[in-house]
């Protein structure tokens, strides 16, 4: 809102020329270059590493680069996915359900509080690692142990964050609209979920990054299918370039339903934050 | 000025009139073993504006939340236009002191807020929201979000909502608290402007000797805590003078020399 303002008062001081407006351009764009230059620097100490070397199984940038662009485009990696995202969009979306409402069943009464909210906190606390092999020996190597997996990682840190924030909702705002009458209903979706929203959005982050560690758990632990069966391969075949491009695939990908989650927050829920 | 304190507790006892909007009858509030308010008997003209006026923590917020329907007296009871009040209803509507505004909204939908939860259509409500954002003078407003608001700007989106739903009574806590000196008196002119305009009753609390004697039909002054009815004063101020005019009468300063001399004692 200020910019104009801004620009003026500099534009007084100093006569524009093309330098400047360079500048002011670069200026503009300062964090994304940051980051640009952050990336970069990783990439070169890679390299480096890579050529030192510092063991025999690392590979270097450049040969991981050159694998998983080959592996992008032979298929392998499409392959791959179709088989890990599977267990892990059904977990998700189980969890994300499950666990907003019982976070704000939570978040509303005290009963379901005190019944629930400890199973929760024993869970997110418990090294859930350790539990997927039992779950292997009640359902499986299937599916369904999967998706489980993917679910007792993610559930508890969704439902956490939901039953606080909807615990912490502004009550003022609840004040303000039980005063302009509005029924309970009404108070949960117009008030209490847009104000709990970045709170909520926050734990289904948490657990969404905690679904692809159990997805890639259940891959190497209960059956090496898809992207934990490409590094399991790659590895019994010292094929170490195309195991790490097939890390960096899960970082990549799951950085990127991060942030496609976080603009689908900003964009339906928050449209207020886009303009600060 | 008049000072009415023995008459309001005679007209307490006698049957409502019709130029009666809240009748607040024997009201006391308990926070557990905190004592906030103790046997409130009070009268509000239909009309007018009457001001709760007193010292941080006596409990004028607290009278007004009663009153609202927001939070339950202890014991007594409120009537307001004769019915009973047992929690908010559509003749009363609340002006916030923190202006309660739904950040994720914008000034029209906040202002529209009230009607949307009645379930009014969205053409008809924004229609209505459109008028009295024009009238509280934050027209072109229309679609910021209340972060790119002033405090000034944010209370006055507060009171279009309230204007909106079309309430008879308005209940204002402390509207000018975080309003910057200069704006307030500003806002202050535009709210008698809309008392005149718009034909309601408003309740207004404040903890401002001034603001109470430049707004105020009735100056209600509370005493320390446990809130009780101190003294009642009607200011008589001539209102078709200018502004500057009235903040300079001898009767205006009077009002507030005398209603200083009144509360003293209650200022550690
Ligand atoms: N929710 C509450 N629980 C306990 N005590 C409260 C609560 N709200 C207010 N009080 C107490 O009641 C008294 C009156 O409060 P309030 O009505 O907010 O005063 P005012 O608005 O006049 O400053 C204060 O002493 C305050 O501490
Ligand atoms: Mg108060």
């Amino acid at each position: 809102m200020t910019y104009p303002v801004q620009a003026n008062g500099s534009s007084r001081a100093v006569p524009p020329s093309e330098a400047s407006f360079f500048w002011r351009k670069l200026s503009e764009h300062r964090t994304a270059l940051w980051r640009l230059a952050s990336v970069g620097l990783f990439f070169l100490i890679w390299e480096i590493a890579g050529r030192i070397p510092i063991s025999f199984a690392f590979p270097t940038f450049l040969e991981t680069l050159n694998a998983f662009v080959t592996m992008t485009l032979d298929g392998s990696f499409v392959a791959a996915y179709a088989e890990t995202l599977q267990p892990l969009v059904i977990g998700i979306a189980v969890s994300a359900v499950i666990g907003i409402a019982l976070g704000i069943v939570m978040g509303l009464s005290r009963f379901a509080e005190w019944l629930v909210a400890p199973v929760f906190i024993v869970l997110q606390a418990a090294p859930m690692a350790a539990l997927i092999p039992l779950i292997t020996f009640v359902y499986g190597i299937g599916l369904v142990s999967k998706t489980l997996a993917v679910i007792m990682l993610a559930l508890p840190v969704i439902v956490l964050n939901g039953y606080k924030a909807v615990r912490n909702a502004n009550p003022s705002l609840v004040a303000m609209c039980y005063s302009f009458q509005g029924n309970l209903w009404q108070r949960i979706t117009k008030i209490i979920i847009p104000d709990a929203s970045p709170v909520i959005f926050a734990g289904l982050r948490l657990g969404l990054a905690a679904g692809f560690i159990g997805v890639i758990l259940a891959e190497l632990l209960i059956t090496p299918t898809g992207i934990g069966d490409l590094i399991t391969y790659h590895r019994s075949v010292a094929n170490y370039a195309e195991m790490y491009a097939a890390v960096v695939s899960i970082i990549l990908v799951s950085t990127l339903t991060l942030a496609a989650l976080e603009a689908f927050e900003l964009r339906v829920l928050r449209p207020e934050k886009k303009r600060s | 000025m008049r000072n009415i304190t023995a008459q309001a507790a005679s007209a307490a006892s006698r049957p409502a009139g019709s130029d009666v909007a809240v009748e607040v009858r024997g009201v006391c509030k308990m926070y557990n073993e905190v004592e906030a308010l103790r046997g409130i008997d009070l009268d509000f003209p239909s009309g007018k504006l009457t001001t709760l006026l007193g010292p941080s923590g006596c409990g004028k917020t607290t009278l007004l939340k009663i009153i609202a329907g927001l939070i339950p007296a202890t014991s007594g009871e409120i009537r307001v236009n004769g019915k009973t009040v047992t929690g908010p209803g559509p003749e009363r509507a609340f002006v916030f002191q923190d202006f309660a505004l739904m950040p994720w909204a914008t000034v029209m939908r906040n202002v529209a807020f009230g009607l949307e939860l009645k379930g009014m259509g969205k053409d008809e409500r924004q229609a209505i929201a459109a008028k009295y954002i024009a009238e509280v003078g934050l027209a072109g407003f229309e679609n910021k979000y209340p972060h790119e608001l002033s405090g000034g700007m944010r209370q006055r989106v507060g009171l279009a909502r309230a204007f909106a739903v079309n309430a008879d009574v308005l209940l204002l806590d402390e509207p000018f608290s975080a309003v910057d000196e200069q704006n307030r008196r500003k806002f202050q002119e535009d709210l008698l402007e809309l008392v005149e305009k718009e034909k309601k009753t408003f309740i207004f609390v404040t903890h401002s000797i001034e603001e109470a004697v430049y707004c105020s039909d009735r100056i209600v002054i509370l005493s320390r805590r446990p809130g009780r009815i101190a003294q009642i004063i009607e200011p008589e101020i001539d209102r078709s003078a200018t502004p500057d005019a009235i903040r300079r009468d001898q009767g205006y300063l009077d009002t507030v020399e005398e209603i200083w001399q009144g509360l003293k004692r209650y200022v550690d």
